[in-house]
């Protein structure tokens, strides 16, 4: 039997009198796709924040690949290769675009990849932004972050995920501020991530695109986990559809 | 009848997509870009072998300038990576009593001391403020104002390395070329190697995504405590240097080396100079020591004339006077008449 990439044993994180993550536990196999949803404030970021380093744990485990990583620090955690986005995109504003992508390319885990250590690693950012959908001959990955539009930034978001190799990214509510024709070109990005085989985990408000791109759903409600299934079951959860979906089928 | 004009501004058009990479295509142009960095070098290279006509008083103040000059470089480097300093006094007077306690009680010449105190003064500084690189903002700039009153106490209380006296009568530096000559080499080297440094390397990049935003750093797989800890080394260098090679120019260390002047200075010079291009901080010093020398004159009002320029720079240019200087030098102004005014 094939051991879980991720394993998140009845993690619970307490903020004062509030119980943000509720004893949750899953699993995702590599290759896979989960999503997450909730309502807002159900503890979906609490969670990423938790599996990623930024916040330490009340009780809990979270192993990679069956390694206990619980309490790692977040860089110690990227360098396994867990990247994520951050809801609220977190781009270093004083750089140009391509020159954000840098700072995961000089990371350990990619300097030890072959040729990480050495070449151009301007070139390689460079790559990877057309990769996210910047033109590569526009003056547009040359800007400062300061001043590309939040479709962008978002997509830069995704890019430092890439720049880092990962085998897991989770990415938290990337579609949100997305036009229409931005989100339809990043699901195509995001499919080609997964055809790489790199394992992923959705936190999306967006259940329509959400459910073309995941095999498995989790939801969460004041902190705990209230469902897991398909997409298909999900919808169809009468629980579910009482706490965050209403009585109305999408 | 007047004419009325507006201001055009063009850009000279030679920069490439970056702010730092231009495409040149003739010697003209070259020179454009190579003037505002050799003039200045040249001037402070040429400067010494005019020391009988400028006179005792100028090289003292461009020494002095020199001194202030390594210290605000020395803050602007750490506030790249977001470590804001309010005690620039401590790594000086680190620097300045090593140098000063190796000379005095083992007898070394200063050819050991300066460069022992510059590299053992960074890394007590470095190991000391391990603890606070976690810190952010406020509260790592309130610790470094604490450091070096809580050694001037320590010294004064405890009446070690000369107590409230200090050490005197150590060794002077051998000659007035040395006197001159060695502070503005070290200035140059280390503004150059830290441009270089912060500017034309990744290595720089990450310094300055850690100042943009920590967390998203760390995302990138960047121990960003390592990072801090090697910049507290580095950009300690030129202070504790600082401290050691004026130790040895008055032939004296004790308490001032602690004052808070060598903090508050390097500061000032910063904020005037421009924060974060590293040239800036540097011609904040060379134009607030000689100010602040030329004001002897008024005697008690001195420190009170003296806050009145810091605060019209601050006002008129917030912006710090290198950059202003740079945006300038990088266009063309024009006036374009835009229409008669009819009996105006």
């Amino acid at each position: 039997m094939s051991e879980p990439l991720l394993k998140v044993a009845s993690l619970s994180k307490r903020f004062g009198g509030v119980v943000a993550v509720d004893n949750v536990s899953f699993e995702l196999e590599k290759g896979g796709a989960l999503g997450i949803i909730g309502p807002n404030g159900s503890g979906k970021t609490t969670l990423v924040n938790l599996i990623t380093g930024y916040v330490k744990p009340d009780s809990g485990k979270v192993f990679f690949k069956g390694r206990d990583i619980t309490g790692l620090m977040p860089y110690q955690v990227a360098n396994l290769g867990i990247a994520r986005t951050f809801q609220l995109v977190r781009p270093l504003y004083s750089l140009p675009a391509f020159k954000n992508l840098i700072i995961p390319l000089c990371s350990p885990r990619v300097k030890k990849l072959r040729g990480g250590r050495y070449g151009d690693r301007d070139a390689v950012a460079l790559d990877l932004l057309e990769d996210v959908g910047f033109e590569r001959d526009s003056p547009v990955p040359y800007k400062l972050a300061s001043s590309l539009p939040h479709g962008y930034l978002k997509r830069l978001e995704l890019a430092r995920c890439l720049a880092l190799r990962p085998e897991l990214i989770i990415i938290d509510e990337l579609f949100s501020g997305m036009s229409m024709s931005e989100i339809a070109s990043t699901i195509s990005i995001i499919e080609k991530i997964r055809e790489e085989g790199v394992t992923l985990i959705m936190i999306e408000h967006r259940l329509r695109e959400l459910f073309k791109v995941v095999d498995r759903v989790i939801v969460l409600n004041f902190g705990r986990k209230i469902a897991e299934g398909t997409p298909q079951e999900i919808v169809e959860n009468e629980e579910v559809k009482k706490a965050y979906l209403g009585a109305e089928v999408i | 009848m007047a004419v009325k004009y507006r201001k055009e501004r063009i850009d000279r058009g030679i920069k490439a997509r970056c702010d730092d990479i231009f495409a040149l295509t003739s010697h003209r142009e070259m020179l454009y870009l190579l003037l505002p960095r050799a003039l200045p070098v040249a001037l402070l290279l040429i400067f010494p072998l005019l020391q009988g006509v400028v006179g005792l008083y100028w090289e003292r103040v461009v020494t002095f300038s020199c001194v202030i000059g390594l210290l605000a470089l020395s803050w602007d480097l750490m506030a790249a990576v977001g470590l804001i300093s309010l005690g620039q006094a401590f790594f000086f007077g680190v620097g300045a009593y090593i140098a000063g306690a190796l000379n005095y009680y083992f007898g070394l010449p200063p050819i050991v001391t300066i460069p022992t105190a510059t590299l053992a003064g960074a890394l007590i500084c470095t190991l000391l403020l391990l603890p606070t690189l976690r810190l952010r903002g406020i509260y790592f700039a309130l610790f470094t104002l604490v450091l070096p009153l809580f050694f001037m106490r320590i010294i004064e209380a405890t009446k070690i390395l000369g107590g409230t006296v200090g050490l005197s009568s150590l060794s002077p530096l051998p000659n007035v070329w040395v006197e001159l000559y060695v502070p503005i080499i070290a200035l140059l080297v280390f503004l150059f190697a830290y441009r270089r440094l912060l500017f034309a390397t990744d290595y720089g990049t990450i310094l300055m995504g850690i100042r943009d935003n920590d967390r998203a750093v760390m995302a990138g797989g960047i121990n960003i405590y390592w990072y801090k800890a090697q910049i507290v080394f580095i950009a300690s260098l030129p202070a504790t240097f600082a401290g050691a090679f004026l130790t040895h120019y008055y032939q004296f260390v004790g308490m001032p080396a602690f004052a808070l002047d060598y903090s508050i200075l390097p500061l000032a010079c910063a904020v005037v100079g421009g924060i974060g291009t590293l040239a800036g901080p540097v011609l904040g010093a060379f134009i607030l020591v000689p100010i602040f020398e030329a004001l002897r004159a008024f005697g008690t009002l001195r420190v009170a004339m003296y806050s009145l320029a810091l605060a019209i720079f601050v006002v008129t240019l917030p912006e710090g006077v290198f950059h202003y200087l740079r945006r300038k030098y990088h266009q063309f102004e024009r006036l374009v008449p835009i229409g008669v005014e009819e009996g105006g």
